[in-house]
């Protein structure tokens, strides 16, 4: 009966595999429904901020800040947020695909970029490419916590501030369902028309207490924090959402995998118990 | 009916309060401010302290809030609260760890951003992908 012992072990093999990615999609269900919990409770503080900004950009502030003007770009950064693991399909493939495009286009046009990484995966992906990665945060796990977007905001908000780049962009994955995510880029700073939207009918300013300038940047800021914060817990739904699709067809696979070796080793232990047979009456004739 | 104002009050990770009010008071940084409705536009922060808000009919919710924004328009009241104590050198240590992460691995190997070599990886990975779909679908059909 040869080949019939492989068939079994590669059959055994292949069921302890299963249980694996049959586990990784329980797992990645329940982490996603939580995440999608994140991601909507996070989601007023943004919306709430974004209408702010935009009464901000109407209102004919005595400041104005630099990040309310489009100035003319020499240089942009790019905050990529990826996973930190992997085993969740195109997921990362098509964001750094989207980001990649994005970035040649700038290039074309003799425009230099600054990357700003959040996830390991981002991180690997455009250190081995020589990106000029300058800031980087992982690992923040499955519940990113507010503060944890504070550095890589801050080290980009500075350098925006400092006039050391024109622009930021933020690259994500949008969660649109649980089978479907699509990567997008969003412009952070200086602030876009789409979110200035609805003319005012007539000229008004705020009263600040105390410093306008102070409170429209530390504004901005939070702005900024919010809009990154939101964009990495949506990332994690994604995750867990690819994860799940990704796992829950790698166990039906492995599913017809071994249906079709089942069918293979029944075969052939049939043919080894005829041949056997077939040697035995043949035997008997002979003698 | 008396006038009302829309107040919402949010954090970073959830929304606390929103809702109409008569009236509502936040510990500014200036001074507690009381904001009946069209009061003229407004931007302060805020101090750690206790918001009230006034509902119809009297009765009043609190929240406590750790500092954060204050924005007014003259029919909305907008208080976007910071969860965590936030102090300057904790956001400047933030912003070097994330610096020295990329740093440290990166020193050596600066230059060019390989264009060619990332769509060429990358369309390597999603042509897999596309090969797997398409292998998966065959099964299917078979």
């Amino acid at each position: 009966m040869a080949g019939a012992k492989e068939i079994r072990t590669k059959i055994k093999s292949i069921k302890s595999t299963q249980k694996i990615t049959k586990a990784m999609e329980m797992v990645a269900a329940s982490k996603m429904r939580k995440a999608q919990e994140r991601m909507r409770a996070a989601r007023p503080y943004a919306s709430k901020i974004r209408n702010v900004i935009s009464h901000l950009a109407h209102a004919h502030t005595e400041y104005r800040s630099p990040g309310l003007v489009e100035r003319e770009i020499k240089r942009v950064g790019f905050i990529v947020i990826s996973t930190d693991r992997g085993l969740c399909g195109g997921l990362n493939t098509n964001l750094f695909k989207a980001a990649t495009l994005a970035m040649q286009q700038w290039r074309t046009r003799g425009v230099e970029i600054d990357l700003c990484t959040v996830g390991t995966k981002a991180f690997q992906f455009f250190r081995r490419l020589r990106g000029n990665v300058v800031a980087h945060v992982s690992h923040l796990g499955d519940a990113p916590r507010f503060e944890d977007v504070l550095g890589p905001v801050k080290v980009m908000a500075d350098a925006f501030a400092e006039g050391r780049i024109d622009a930021i962009y933020l690259v994500y994955n949008e969660f649109v369902n649980t089978m479907s995510q699509k990567p997008k880029i969003e412009q952070l700073v200086p602030v876009t028309a789409e979110v200035k939207d609805a003319a005012p009918a007539h000229r008004w300013d705020y009263i600040y207490e105390p410093d306008p300038k102070e409170l429209i940047e530390l504004l901005l800021r939070r702005y900024g924090e919010s809009v990154v914060y939101q964009a990495l817990v949506e990332n994690v739904a994604c995750e867990m959402a690819s994860r799940m699709v990704a796992m829950k067809s790698a166990s039906d696979n492995a599913g017809t995998l071994i249906n079709e070796l089942q069918l293979i080793y029944n075969k052939a232990r049939q043919a080894s118990i005829t041949q056997e047979l077939a040697e035995i009456v043949g035997g008997a004739a002979a003698v | 009916m008396a006038m009302t104002l829309h107040v919402d009050i949010v954090s970073a990770e959830k929304e606390l309060f929103s809702g109409a009010a008569e009236m509502v008071s936040a510990p500014g940084e200036m001074g507690e401010l009381g904001i009946l409705p069209r009061h003229s536009q407004l931007l302060t922060r805020l101090k750690p302290g206790q918001v009230r808000v006034q509902l119809q009919g009297g009765e009043e919710q609190l929240f406590y809030v750790s500092g954060g924004l204050l924005e007014v328009q003259p029919h909305l009241v907008t208080i976007l609260t910071d969860t965590a104590e936030r102090a300057r050198d904790l956001d400047e240590a933030a912003a070097q760890a994330a610096k020295q992460r990329a740093e440290q691995v990166i020193a050596n190997s600066r230059g060019e951003f390989e264009y060619a070599r990332a769509k060429a990886e990358l369309a390597e990975a999603i042509a897999q992908l596309q090969t797997i779909e398409k292998l998966r679908k065959l099964r299917k059909s078979a």
